[in-house]
C-alpha cells in the first residue's frame, strides 16, 4: 500500500516508522528542512520537504497514487485542508486526520472527511473509563450512519431498576445488547431481564439520541423517548 | 447587514472600516488583541480576541446570527476551514475567503465557496497596468 504523512513531528515520525516495518510504501511530507532531513536520515529516502498543502507538491509526491493520506500536523486546519484537497483533487481513496481540538470531529465529518483521530478524545475517553460513576461511556462510533455503542452504568436512584428491558422506553433507533451485573457477568438480555442497580448496559443508539438514552438509564424519574417527562425531579 | 471579519490584518482592518463607515454591523476577531491598532480612530464596530477556527469562538461571537463571514487571516489553510465552518456549521449565508494560493482557491471554489485570490487578481491587475502603460522614454525635465 502507498501511504502519505504529511507532518514530520512526533506522531509522523513514528506512525512513518511503523508504517515502513510493515512493508508499505511511504512518502513524509514536511515543511521544516531539519525534521524532514532526521526522517531521510534514519528511516531512508522517504522524506519530502515542502508545503502537503501545496499542490504542487502534492503532484509530486504522487497524490494520484496513493492508497491513503495521514495528516498529523499540529494544525487541525492544516490536516482538514491535506484531506479534502487529497479528496477532491486527487481522488485519494482514504485519508484520515489528526485533529487536537476534539469538537473538530464533527466538523470534519460534516466537511466530508469521515476518518478522524484525536489525542484529547483518547485521553478523555479514558478519563471517562476510569471515572466509574461516569453515566454514559462511548465504546465504539460505527463508520457511517450515525451510531454508536455506549456503556451506561445504572445508577441506585434510576427509574429503571427492577424494571424489565422490554418496558423499558429507549430514544429511537437506540437498542440494550448486553447486561452486565455488577460481578462481571454478562448477558444477552430478553424482553423479562430485569435490570438492576449497578449493572451496565451496553447499547446501540444514533449519536444524537444519547442524551435522550442516558437519561433513560439513568435518570430518578420516568423518561420518555424525547427527554424527561418532567424535568422539574431531575 | 451583520457582518464578521475574521483576521485584522491591512486587509481586514480596511474593510471592518469601510463597512462600519456604510453603516453595518461590524464584528472584526483576531488571535492577537495588538492587530486591533490597524483600526482608525473612528472604527464604531466590535472587536473580538480570539480564534476563528474554534467552534466555540464563532458561537460566542454570535456568527450564526451574522448575515456575512469574511475569513482574511494570513493562513489559507484558517480561511478555508474558518468560512467552511460560517457556511456549513453556522448556516451563515453569505461567506467569502480569502486564498493566496490560486490551486487550493479553485478546488474550494468549485466545493462552493465565494473565494478571491489576491495572488491571481493581484497578478491580472498588474499585467493590465503593465499592458496600458506607453512605451515611451520619459521626457527631459519631467
Amino acid at each position: 500500500m502507498y501511504v502519505i504523512v504529511v507532518g514530520a513531528g512526533k506522531v509522523g515520525y513514528y506512525l512513518a516508522k511503523e508504517l515502513v516495518d510493515q512493508g508499505h510504501e511511504v512518502l513524509v511530507i514536511e515543511k521544516d528542512a531539519a525534521k524532514a532531513e532526521r526522517i531521510a536520515e534514519e528511516l531512508g529516502d522517504i522524506s519530502l520537504m515542502g508545503d502537503g498543502c501545496e499542490a504542487s507538491i502534492m503532484e509530486m509526491a504522487g497524490f494520484g497514487r496513493a492508497d491513503m493520506v495521514i495528516s498529523v500536523t499540529g494544525d487541525d486546519e492544516d490536516n482538514l485542508v491535506v484531506c479534502q484537497m487529497a479528496k477532491v483533487k486527487f481522488n485519494v481513496p482514504r485519508s484520515m486526520a489528526r485533529i487536537n481540538n476534539p469538537k473538530n470531529e464533527e466538523i470534519f465529518r460534516k466537511l466530508g472527511i469521515d476518518s478522524t483521530v484525536s489525542a484529547t478524545t483518547a485521553i478523555l475517553a479514558q478519563i471517562e473509563q476510569e471515572l466509574p460513576t461516569h453515566p454514559l461511556i462511548k465504546l465504539l462510533r460505527l463508520k457511517g450512519g450515525g451510531l454508536e455503542i455506549v456503556e451506561v452504568k445504572v445508577p441506585e436512584d434510576s427509574a429503571v431498576v427492577g424494571r424489565r428491558v422490554g418496558d423499558i422506553v429507549l430514544p429511537p433507533q437506540s437498542l440494550i445488547a448486553l447486561v452486565i451485573d455488577e460481578n462481571g457477568e454478562p448477558r444477552v438480555p430478553g424482553g423479562d431481564t430485569v435490570v438492576q442497580a449497578g449493572d451496565e448496559v451496553v447499547a446501540v443508539t444514533r449519536t444524537e439520541n444519547e442524551d435522550a438514552l442516558r437519561g433513560a438509564l439513568t435518570a430518578p424519574t420516568a423518561y420518555g423517548p424525547y427527554g424527561p417527562i418532567d424535568a422539574q425531579k431531575r | 447587514m451583520k457582518i464578521v471579519i475574521m483576521g485584522c490584518g491591512r486587509v481586514g482592518a480596511e474593510l471592518a472600516s469601510m463597512l462600519d463607515q456604510e453603516g453595518h454591523d461590524v464584528t472584526i476577531l483576531d488571535v492577537n488583541p495588538g492587530a486591533f491598532r490597524r483600526l482608525p480612530p473612528v472604527y464604531g464596530g466590535k472587536r473580538e480576541v480570539g480564534n476563528g477556527i474554534d467552534q466555540d469562538v464563532l458561537a460566542r461571537i454570535g456568527v450564526e446570527k451574522a448575515d456575512a463571514f469574511v475569513a482574511v487571516t494570513q493562513g489559507d489553510n484558517r480561511n478555508v476551514m474558518a468560512a467552511q465552518m460560517a457556511k456549513h456549521i453556522f448556516g451563515v449565508l453569505r461567506v467569502v475567503c480569502r486564498i493566496y494560493d490560486p490551486i487550493r482557491e479553485e478546488i474550494y471554489h468549485m466545493l462552493g465557496l465565494e473565494t478571491i485570490s489576491p495572488t491571481k487578481v493581484g497578478a491580472r491587475l498588474l499585467k493590465e497596468a503593465l499592458e496600458r502603460e506607453p512605451a515611451t522614454p520619459p521626457k527631459a525635465g519631467e
